[in-house]
């Protein structure tokens, strides 16, 4: 499904996810890097050792759920654009999503806008509650946005131009 | 009058770069030359950033690569540039002759790097002269170079790390993008490109093609067809699209018109994008004074390029006895670091087209 539509299957996506346990922990890394290519800032650019160095440069990222801490750092090295941090204990009912972003205007903190999944459908709409935009994320964005809590595990992007409205 | 230099190197590109780079810190002579107005070569519209690893400057967007790249080769007293210079011709007698801001000179080297890249393929349908029809590196160019959108509806054609890469860019430029059309039943680019365009609602069809472009004086619609397991169309599956702007992104051939001319062994090989060069592991051509690097090699990633660009430089010096003295490990770390790049599955195929042009040519045969 992956090869044919862009979208990973649910499979795919259950071989990346970290437990259940540590979801419910805090913000944790998703890694939705499913294809073996020449590629390694994700473990170089890690803080915490969470993401361990390849081996083989065309490895899969080998990640420890345990040592992570949601920094997003991740997010912002990934030239795939393809990590993002899920903040299942965000509050009662809604989670947190740091998701990359590379599009102009970046949206305002306090703004609602639509929230995508992975196939580009609009599935509900998010608070944007920080937008971390530093020299040294070099141009990709980490936009947090809130959204419900049943939502956490679809949201991975926000509907273009949704700011502008 | 007739210039003079150790080594001389045709395109200005990531591979051109960094063989003038190479060339240079080993102390030669080097001339540069590139026919566009500026150095740099596709880089200078990549905006996204690159794969690879720190060595190939992974996680660092192509566009800063090309700018340290020439702002290095700037600093070096002993590497000239000629932009607005196009190669015409590279004789035996080891003289190449340009057209440099409308001059015609001779330039004379021991050793030549041929790193002129590649061009885009095109494809054919009813239709395809239509204003409005594009290749993808022109829209690239227009919009990421020039700031100018081509269209505000596109539709792409091809669905590999081209294909993808520039329907991204033009979400960003705000250019609606209706669908990216792969002929083939999987995806040909990087998975992780294809996965961020089709988050921000860009369909991706594989098993699909362009029928027909339809418009009068430019395009109005694109008819496209599914195809079944054989690329037939299949019947009733027929759609006209509404688009301004049909891009084109179906593969590259390297351009190696220069090295037909220089009488280098060439051949054809599929996995490489078409006919290339025969070359040794330091990627000297059967001519002993010509090397390659680069799409001109094999049409693959610019990180390669960059990494054969080295390679060629150091080579091409070190045959001249110009050799700085950690010549070997570097040449061997060169040749590491490609291996590396291409050690993965998708890899694969660059592997076997090298394997076949590193061949000499009574076994090609055999």
């Amino acid at each position: 499904m992956l090869k044919q539509t862009g979208v990973p299957s649910t499979d795919d996506l259950k071989r990346v996810s970290p437990s259940e346990v540590r979801l419910a922990l805090g913000p944790v890394a998703i890694i939705e890097c499913f294809q073996k290519i020449p590629c390694n800032p994700c473990a170089t650019s890690c803080p915490q050792g969470a993401i361990k160095p390849f081996v083989d440069i065309n490895d899969l990222p080998d990640f420890d759920p345990a040592l992570c801490n949601g920094c997003a750092i991740c997010v912002a090295n990934c030239p795939g654009l393809a990590i993002f941090v899920v903040d299942e204990r965000y509050s009662e009912d809604t989670a947190l999503i740091k998701l990359p972003y590379e599009f102009a205007p970046l949206p305002e903190v306090g703004t609602m806008v639509g929230v995508l999944n992975r196939g580009g459908q609009q599935i509900g709409v998010g608070k944007i509650v920080r937008v971390q935009n530093p020299p040294r994320f070099d141009r990709t964005a980490v936009v947090h946005v809130e959204v419900p809590k049943c939502l956490a595990r679809e949201v991975r992007f926000l509907a273009l131009g949704a700011n502008k409205r | 009058m007739v210039e003079r230099f150790n080594i001389c190197i045709i395109g200005g590109g990531p591979a051109g770069l960094r063989a003038a780079i190479a060339a240079g810190s080993a102390g030669a002579e080097v001339l540069l030359i590139d026919e566009n107005d500026r150095l740099g070569g596709q880089l200078i519209k990549q905006t996204h950033m690159f794969f690879g690893s720190e060595k190939q400057d992974a996680g660092t967007r192509g566009i800063d690569i090309a700018q340290q790249l020439v702002n290095k080769v700037q600093s070096m007293t002993n590497v000239k540039v000629y932009l607005r210079c196009a190669a015409l011709g590279l004789y035996d007698d080891k003289v190449l002759t340009v057209l440099h801001e409308k001059k015609y000179r001779k330039i004379r080297a021991e050793k030549f790097i041929v790193a002129t890249g590649a061009s885009e393929r095109m494809l054919a349908f009813p239709g395809n002269d239509l204003p409005g029809v594009y290749g993808a590196g022109a829209v690239q160019t227009l919009m990421n170079v020039y700031g100018i959108v081509p269209g505000q509806r596109v539709l792409m054609i091809g669905a590999g790390n081209i294909g993808l890469i520039v329907s991204y860019q033009l979400l960003q430029a705000g250019v609606e993008v209706v669908a990216i059309l792969e002929g083939s039943p999987h995806i040909g680019g990087y998975l992780v490109h294809a996965s961020k365009v089709r988050r921000a609602g860009v369909p991706i069809l594989t098993s699909h093609t362009i029928m027909q472009a339809i418009g009068t004086n430019a395009v109005q619609a694109a008819e496209i067809c599914a195809l079944d397991s054989h690329w037939a169309r299949l019947p009733g599956s027929e759609k006209t699209l509404e688009v301004d702007t049909i891009c084109l992104a179906v593969g590259l051939s390297p351009l190696s018109d220069l090295l037909w001319q220089a009488q280098c062994r060439l051949t054809y090989i599929a996995e490489l994008g078409g006919h290339v060069a025969w070359r040794d592991a330091n990627l000297c051509t059967s001519e002993p004074h010509i090397y390659i690097a680069g799409d001109v090699a094999g049409v693959e990633e610019a990180s390669s390029a960059m990494v054969e660009g080295e390679l060629a430089g150091l080579a091409a010096a070190k045959s001249l006895g110009l050799a700085r003295v950690d010549v070997d490990t570097a040449m061997s770390q060169a040749r590491e670091q490609l291996i590396a790049l291409r050690a993965g599955p998708v890899g694969e195929k660059i592997r076997t087209g090298l394997a076949l042009a590193q061949m000499r040519g009574d076994e090609q045969h055999a």
